[in-house]
């Protein structure tokens, strides 16, 4: 079967969506040229200089012009090329794009999307690694996607740019390697806020999103060698939240290990540890659990990065306490 | 492009003249400029005593003695075209249409509010009127309005962006990002920057280290410094009609500083005291209201008997538009849970 990486997935959903939709555009730094991390390539030359735009180092330009193109009617795609870069752009994302349909009483609508390259593990540095999902997570107004697998890069991304509101779509940089089966056919769409079951099992549930997926999984099959039998769910998306999906595994093992890469000292598992908390308490048999990115800048050494990032082997180390009746030490603060 | 000795109310300028306006371009019905800067100041003034009386929800920005740029901008755009505004925005919704009733349910807490009372005054929004609404970081809608025009440049379908905002705004970042991105993608925006001389509370001369805060930053992006007295409602207009010419052909963005003064504080609830009550009076002198009116007596274009019969009649309507609002009911509380999604759900979870 033909094999698709998860950067030439991000270039797939564009294409579908660019080839369906006249009104998707893109903009941002490089994308002409396929961009940094090569996930726009070939489409300037298949759609052509009205439909693809280089933009200035200009961040704050980028997501405003993306909110003024979509306020238009457009649905623009805008690229920020490290989701680091945000803290440039924060009030474009946070106080214009996200409140301009309640503010105005629903007279303005935010059909865009802006893509970031999100995450650790490559030895970028503090400012180019960082897991910022949780910053916007704090923002009502705004839907979050960040895939873990090519299918659903190409799935998310497709039906965030269809989605009627702004999305941010997170692409963790150290998965653009990743390779799995194509999916079949020519269109692709996987809808937002439906949180995938990746793995069976009653014992104990791993909760994970975007790249601490894989951990998850690598962790539920060293834990099946213990007999330990585990869920493994992929968020895919934290706004909208399929709370549903991740109480319902709660219920049924009783013991939850959450997996995040954000800092744990505010990262989006404590909302979703606080959901369990407040509606699955009776039927907790331990403490919920997070795994969570260090309450550090990310260093770059690779053993230092390596010690503050979540991995398959902190996760198992969680759940086998959890199982055994123990609450095991956090991520070290 | 042609110099030119442009006369404004702070002193001549020299400066480079916009493109001439075609010649299908017609002669201003002044009593009609006249008339919506009225209806303006009077809304606004009624806000002022409203607030005073503690009914006004939140802050309020006037924008009085400022008039004629929001009425010689909107006179200069046409149906479809957009405009933005800021938290001092009442000026700009309300030249382009805006209903005066709904923006003042919006000020008063009322069901009916033009925004669902979820704006209030800094957030006055009328899409129907092509007002895409009034924002309240400075300089936040600068990189939006861009956005605009760059959607009516990929359709080519001839529409023009007028974007307002302060003279502090040249200072802040996303203003430099958004005039660049304007200029090397030719796009059909016309900038206005309304210099009232102070950024709030401080004079801009003391925040910039240039004489004018837009004029003196145009060259940086290839733009003629264009400036205009902002007192002078027929010059806005002449201004802004040569400029959204040049967008509406494809011949890019105008960074136009349209110099006035701010006949109050920053807000409604500042007195600003920290300028000279001598500065405050000539100012008032230039007031573009008493200016055209002056003029417009001279000229034997509207007495001074009914231009007095003008104000009598639409501080009336404001008079009466308040009372009868101030007795309509507010929002219920439910309503804070609809709206963020386009659908009018609000939920982030299932």
């Amino acid at each position: 079967m033909a094999q698709l990486t998860f950067r030439e997935a991000v270039a797939a959903a564009l294409d579908q969506e660019m080839a369906r939709d006249e009104t998707v555009v893109l903009l941002g730094e490089d994308v002409g040229s396929g961009g940094v991390f090569k996930t726009t390539a070939g489409l300037k030359e298949r759609f052509g200089p009205d439909r693809v735009w280089d933009t200035p180092i200009s961040e704050q330009a980028i997501a405003g012009a993306a909110m003024g193109a979509a306020t238009a009617g457009l649905r623009p795609v805008a690229e920020i090329m490290f989701s680091d870069f945000y803290a440039t752009c924060w009030d474009q994302v946070a106080n214009e794009i996200a409140k301009a349909c309640y503010m105005t009483g629903g007279q303005l609508r935010m059909p865009l999307v802006i893509r970031g390259t999100n995450g650790g593990g490559l030895g970028f540095g503090a400012q180019h690694s960082q897991s910022v999902e949780n910053w916007a997570m704090c923002v009502p107004g705004i839907k979050i996607v960040s895939p873990s697998t090519p299918d659903d890069m190409w799935g998310l991304l497709a039906a965030a740019i269809r989605d009627p509101e702004p999305v941010l779509v997170f692409e963790h940089k150290a998965l653009f390697g990743t390779k799995a089966e194509r999916p079949a056919g020519d269109h692709h769409l996987v809808p937002l806020g439906e949180a995938a079951l990746r793995r069976r099992g009653d014992d104990v549930t791993l909760i994970g999103l975007a790249r601490t997926v894989g951990m998850c999984e690598q962790a539920a099959t060293a834990l099946a060698e213990d007999g330990i039998a585990a869920d493994v769910i992929d968020l895919r998306c934290l706004v909208p939240l399929d709370a549903a999906t991740v109480l319902a595994s709660a219920r049924r093992t009783g013991r939850v290990v959450i997996v995040e890469e954000n800092p744990g000292q505010l990262g989006w598992g404590a909302a979703v540890a606080a959901i369990l908390a407040e509606e699955a308490f009776h039927d907790l048999r331990a403490p919920v659990v997070r795994v969570s990115g260090g309450n550090v800048p990310l260093p770059v050494a690779t053993a230092m990065e390596a010690a503050v990032m979540p991995s398959a082997e902190k996760v198992a180390a969680a759940a086998r306490g959890l199982t055994e009746g123990r609450i095991p030490a956090a991520t070290p603060a | 492009m042609p110099r030119a000795t442009c006369v404004t109310t702070f002193g001549e300028v020299d400066a480079p003249v916009a493109t001439p306006p075609r010649a299908e371009q017609t002669a201003p019905d002044l009593r009609d400029l006249y008339e919506r800067m009225l209806r303006i100041r009077q809304f606004e003034a009624k806000v002022d005593v409203l607030y005073r009386q503690g009914r006004v929800r939140g802050p309020a920005h006037l924008g009085l003695g400022q008039e004629a740029i929001a009425v010689g901008v909107a006179a200069a755009l046409r149906s479809g075209d957009f405009s933005l505004g800021t938290y001092r925005g009442h000026a700009h919704a309300l030249a382009r249409g805006a209903s005066e009733e709904a923006v003042l349910r919006e000020l008063l807490g009322r069901v009916g509010g033009i925004c669902g009372g979820k704006g209030g005054s800094m957030h006055i929004t009328s899409v129907e009127h092509g007002y895409y609404g009034s924002y309240a970081i400075v300089g936040g809608h600068i990189p939006t309005a861009v956005g605009m025009a760059w959607a009516s440049r990929i359709r080519r379908d001839g529409g023009v962006t007028a974007c307002f905002f302060g003279d502090g705004t040249t200072n802040i970042g996303a203003f430099h990002e958004a005039v660049n991105l304007a200029a090397v993608w030719s796009l059909p925006v016309v900038f206005v920057c309304e210099n009232n001389l102070y950024m709030e509370y401080t004079p801009i001369g003391d925040v910039i280290p240039v004489e004018r805060p837009a004029a003196d930053r145009a060259s940086a992006y290839g733009l003629a410094p264009l400036v205009v007295d902002g007192n002078d409602v027929a010059a806005v207009r002449e201004m802004a009609l040569a400029a959204v010419d040049r967008a509406r052909r494809g011949d890019g963005p105008s960074l136009v500083e349209a110099v006035t003064y701010r006949l109050g504080g920053h807000s409604v609830a500042d007195g600003g005291a920290y300028r000279h009550p001598d500065e405050v009076a000539a100012a008032r002198t230039r007031d573009p209201l008493v200016r055209l009116a002056t003029e417009m007596a001279q000229s034997g274009e509207m007495g001074v008997d009914e231009s007095d019969a003008l104000v009598t009649r639409v501080k009336g309507e404001m008079d009466a538009l308040a009372a009868r609002v101030l007795e309509e009911p507010t929002p219920d509380a439910a309503g804070a849970w609809t709206g963020m999604w386009s659908d009018g759900s609000a939920a982030w979870r299932n």
